[in-house]
This record gives structure tokens, sequence and C-alpha cells, in this order.
């Protein structure tokens, strides 16, 4: 009898840690760890012979150009998006931090929210109507003169990276402006004081302050981005060459999911690699970068 | 003479919308000089202190140091630097580079800042601490690193926004002493802000009493403690007991005074006081004689019975609660260095008594 009693409190308490674990543990072994255990195997398999082991479908990815050319263009068009984005994003999220007070403040950040409230489809379908050869900014061009016949701005590179940067935004505003409004402003006035320019204030107190948040904001644009693929296929049409349009042509079109299985795991690959050199280049920690999301 | 003077404000006028922030300034401060602006907080000095400092521009007046006019002139161009209240040390930077910062800005070659920022370094007692990071200092290292920063670019004054208010009260003691040496060593122009009387009177040679955006006085700490001009300075410099009433008699320096409770003490006063007007009456704790028996008062002129509400025991900063017997009022009492009071016990009977010349009058601002 006394022996129970002294140990029950600790097994009170195991189970209860149980009891909250259990949703993040299901929530891990379903959701992240079956599925890409499942994807993996099955990408080691080949189409239509079951039970052969082989790495065909990865080698498959080397020899032919289409595919890694289509890889290197997605992560090389993500990161400048990524760049992009944070270049048009740091502006505002030091104004809603820094230099917006009280209701405006509140009112812009509503205005950097407003477009979430509509489906992506929908949001990029607002581009195409904007930009394609019927679209408002072609029948401007004509009616003011500028352009003599109407102008096709879609399906070209630079309307991907219109849209992508459009869809990012918010996600690299948050962080900015929680690791912005965290920069003490006597910070930036001791440095005016002592002889700073807006510049080197910049560079040498304002950017380091707001590392982590940079990082934060990066990594999940860039994860963002180089997943997308609605925005891609949309605004830049058959040329997009968008690498998840590849995954999606061999599980649909082709229904070679053992082929789209091995694609999946390489972007995974590419998306962690290039995510663990920015953060190296940077000398930020992920646990620093989170902590700010 | 004017090239002595460091520092010179001419009726400076700040409003933010309605608010008259600082209304009509004007001092000099001689090159070399400790100079303090005391005011209970919303007085106007933090505004002075940046409009001094570049980062506000004044609505009106003119702001001249070494005789040359600021306005206009952006914070970063002027011969002043500011240590901020929570002294703004760059958390991203080393010891070495928070104190080097201002020099590479002025574009300095490498050898000759690192040569400066050790020699700085030297100066505020902290040797070899270059390497350090921001987090691993102290509260009173971290001072010294944030006045290092601004002394290192030698500027003509340099301007401190209340840097002791973050530190605990032994070592603000210790700071008060250490801020006053390195003054006199540096001998640059020190212009203090702070609410906090003994920091101005400890440290300065001159101290300016601010209310409500204007100059009370300024004076020298024993000036100002001895000779307060306002009746604001009087009550703010020091812990007077506090008398309101109406002038009964007087002549030109002496005047007696009823007060609101009836009763009839004897000051001093340097104002014009009529008949009947209102006036404020101090009268400091340690001016006051007490005693246990009557006769010790002697030939005092303002005597007063009360009984011991409590004793502050405080070392060589005691004092008494006293009860007055006739209207209650409470008055502060300094007990005396000498120990023959020291047994004194609440519920005790004592007398109270000090010359015509230990109480001031002031007349009564409506």
């Amino acid at each position: 009898m006394l022996r129970k009693e002294a140990m029950s409190p600790r097994r009170s308490r195991t189970i209860g840690l149980a009891v909250f674990l259990t949703p993040a543990a299901l929530w891990l072994l379903l959701l992240i760890v079956v599925p890409h255990v499942d994807m993996f195997l099955l990408s080691i398999r080949s189409k239509g012979a079951s039970g052969v082991v082989t790495l065909g479908n990865y080698t498959r990815f080397f020899m032919e150009p289409i595919y890694w050319n289509t890889f290197a263009r997605t992560a090389v068009y993500s990161i400048l998006a990524t760049l992009l984005t944070l270049v048009i994003a740091f502006p505002v999220a030091y104004y809603l931090a820094k230099v917006a007070r009280g209701r405006p403040k509140g009112l812009l950040f509503l205005l950097c929210l407003l477009p979430f409230w509509v489906s992506e489809l929908v949001r990029t379908y607002g581009w195409m109507i904007l930009l394609r050869e019927s679209g408002i900014l072609s029948g401007l061009l004509v009616w003011t003169g500028l352009a003599a016949e109407p102008v096709e701005m879609l399906y070209n590179d630079v309307a991907i990276l219109i849209g992508l940067i459009y869809t990012s935004m918010l996600f690299m505003v948050v962080p900015l402006v929680t690791v912005l409004d965290s920069l003490d402003d006597s910070l930036i006035e001791a440095a005016y004081d002592l002889g700073g320019s807006a510049l080197s204030i910049l560079r040498e107190i304002v950017i380091p302050h707001a590392m982590p948040g940079i990082a934060a904001g990066s990594i999940v644009v860039f994860m963002l981005t180089l997943g997308n693929y609605l925005t891609p296929t949309l605004l830049g049409g058959k040329e997009s060459l968008w690498f998840t349009e590849q995954i999606y042509n061999q599980f649909i079109l082709r229904f070679n999911w053992e082929q789209g299985a091995a694609f999946g795991f390489l972007l995974l690959i590419l998306s962690s690699a290039i995510v663990w050199i920015g953060l190296k280049l940077t000398g930020q920690t992920l646990a620093d970068a989170v902590r700010t999301q | 003479m004017t090239a002595s003077i460091d520092l010179e404000v001419q009726d400076l006028v700040k409003r933010f919308g309605s608010f008259h922030a600082v209304r009509g300034v004007s001092f000099a401060i001689p090159k070399g000089s400790f100079f303090s602006i005391l005011g209970p907080s919303g007085c106007g000095k933090t505004t002075l202190l940046r409009m001094i400092a570049g980062f506000l521009e004044p609505d009106g007046g003119a702001i001249l140091i070494g005789g040359r006019s600021m306005l206009e002139i952006p914070p970063h161009r002027r011969p002043v630097n500011l240590v901020f209240q929570h002294l703004a040390l760059f958390p991203m930077m080393s010891v070495a580079e928070n104190i080097g910062y201002g020099l590479r800005r002025r574009r300095l070659g490498r050898a000759e800042i690192r040569e400066r920022v050790e020699r700085m370094l030297e100066r505020i007692e902290l040797p070899g601490y270059g390497n350090k990071r921001i987090d691993q200092l102290s509260g009173g290292q971290k001072q010294r690193i944030a006045i290092a920063r601004c002394l290192v670019l030698e500027p003509t004054v340099l301007l401190l926004d209340e840097p002791l208010g973050a530190l605990d009260l032994k070592l603000r003691e210790q700071m008060k002493v250490e801020l006053k040496l390195l003054q006199a060593a540096v001998g640059t122009t020190f212009v203090y802000i702070t609410h906090d009387q003994s920091e101005a009177l400890v440290m300065s040679d001159r101290v300016a009493v601010m209310h409500e955006g204007r100059f009370e006085q300024v004076d020298t700490p024993q000036g100002l403690y001895y000779h307060p001009r306002t009746a604001f300075v009087a009550g703010f410099v020091g812990q007077s007991s506090r008398w309101h009433g109406s002038v009964i008699s007087g002549s030109s320096h002496e005047v007696q005074v009823r007060t609101d409770h009836g009763l009839e003490l004897v000051a001093r006063t340097s104002e014009d006081l009529r008949l009947n007007q209102p006036v404020d009456l101090f009268v400091r704790p340690e001016v006051i004689t007490l005693a246990r028996a009557k006769a010790d008062l002697g030939a005092l002129t303002n005597r007063l019975t009360g009984t011991v509400e409590s004793v502050l025991f405080d070392g060589a900063n005691s004092r008494v609660l006293v009860k007055e017997a006739r209207t209650g009022r409470e008055i502060t009492a300094a007990l005396p260095q000498t120990g023959q009071l020291s047994d004194l016990a609440p519920g005790e009977t004592v007398y109270l008594g000090w010359s015509a010349e230990a109480g001031l009058c002031f007349a009564r601002k409506p």
C-alpha cells in the first residue's frame, strides 16, 4: 500500500506526459514519417516490376537534361524570388515596425493581409487579368499610345516571379516586423549620434539585429516558392518548367508514381541543402530562425 | 569670455501640439564644467537634452556650441554626444567595436582606431576588455563603456540622460563618485540630466532646477540648498516640512506667518511680501533643534511641542517624525549626530525649535 502511494505521483506524471505528447507523436508519425518512408520505398521500385529494388528512377533524372535543367531552374528562380521578396518586404516591414504608429499601423498590416482572404487561384487569376494580351495593362499601353498593338505580358519568367513574390510577401513581412519591433530605437539614435550614416546604420545595426527574422522569412518563402505549383503553371504557361510540374506530370499524367516519388525526394533534398547552405552563409541557426516565427 | 563658453542656449522653446514642453530656457556652460539639469519627470529636461543633441528641432531660440549655431545641423555633425538612458550599446558588436564605432565612421585608419580604443579602455580602467561581448559586462562596466564610446570621439560637450537610473543603489553611489572623477580627469563639459537630487548635488559644479518647461534657478549645489530662490526649489531640493499660511506682519527680510492651521511662525524671505498674502513656508529637518526639555530650546524664535510618531533611523541621515501638538501636522526633524537623543521612542513628548533665519517664506503661486 505504502509502496503504491510512493510511486503514484511519478506514474501519473508519466501518464500526463504521454497524453500531451500523443497528438504530436501521431502527427509526426502518420503525416511525416510514414508517407516519406512509403515515398522512399516507392522511389526505389521500378514501374511494373514489383519487388525489384533499383536506383533507376534517380539515374533517369540525371540522364535526362530536361529533368535536371528544370530542377536547377526551379532552384535558381526560387532563390531569386526569395531575395526579391526580401528586398521588397524589408522597407515595408521597417515602415510598419518603426515609422507607422497606432491606427495607420494596424491598417497597413491589414493591407498586407488582404490578398490572403481569397484563394491562391483567384489571386493568380487577378494577375492574369492584369497581364494578359487582352488585359488591363496591355489595354492601357495601347490607349496611351505607348504601344502600337496589344502586348502579351503573361507566360514569361517575369510574370512567374511577380506571382511568386506577391504570394510570398506576407510570410516575409511578418517575421521581419516581429524582429524589427524588438530593435530598440535608441540603438539607431545612438549610432546616428556617433556619426553613422543611414546606410552604415542599416548595415551594422539594423540588418545584424534582423538576421534571425531575415533567415526565418527567407526559409518560409523559399520553401513555399520551391513547392508552389499553381502560380508558375498559370502565369508561366507551358514554358514555366517548374519542377513541381514534373512531379505532377509523373503522378497524374503518366501514372508513374515511382518516378514521381523519386522526384519528390530529390526536391526535398534540394530544399534542405539550400536552406542549410543559406543558414551557414549568414551564420544563423535554425533554432534562432524558428524562434522568430 | 565667449571663448570659454562651451554650450550656450538662448530662449529655447519647444511645443508638442498645445503642450509647451520647454518655455524659454537660457543658460551658458563654461568649458570643462559639470552642469546638471534637475527636475521631476515631465518637466521638459529630456526634450531640452534631445534638442541639444539634435534629435528634436526647437520651435524657437538658439543653441550655440563653441560659439557656433547648431540649428539645422544634424546630430552626427554636432560636436556633442549623448549617453542614453538605457545606454544603447550595440549588442551585435564587441566592446572594442562599440567604442570604435564612431572612429570607424570618421574613416580613421585601423591601427589608429585600435590604439585609441585601447587608450580609452585604460582610461576607464577596463584594459583588455576589448573582445568581450556586451552581455558579458556588469551594469557598472556597461555604463563606463557607454561613456567611453562617446568620449573617444572627443566631443565638446557630453550629454548624459539619467544613465545611472537603471543601476542598483550601491552601484549608483559608486558611479556618482566615478563619474565626477572621470569628468575632472578628461576635462570635457558634461551636461547631466536627472530627477535624483543627490546625483545632481554630488556631481555638479552648477545645477539648474527645471519645472514645467522653465529653469527655476541655476546655481551651485550649495546655493540651491541654502538659498533657494523659489518655492519649487525649496520644496524639491532637500526634504523640508512645508506649511501654507498668510503674512500677518513683517519687515523687508523677515515675516511673521500664520499657517492655515493657526500656528504663528517667523521666517526669512527674499521676496517683497504684502500683508495677508498667501505664502508657503519651508523648514529643513537639519535646522530644527530637538529637545526633551522646553528650556533647552533657549531663545529660538519658533518653538513647537509635539509627540514622536516614529524614528527613521538611517545612520548619519536619521530623522524623527513629530506630530505637532496643536495642529496634528507632521514635521520632519533630523536626529542630532551626537547621539544624545538616540533613545527617543514613539509617543514621547519633544520640543522643536528653530531660528527665524532657518525658515524660508515664498509667495504662493495661484
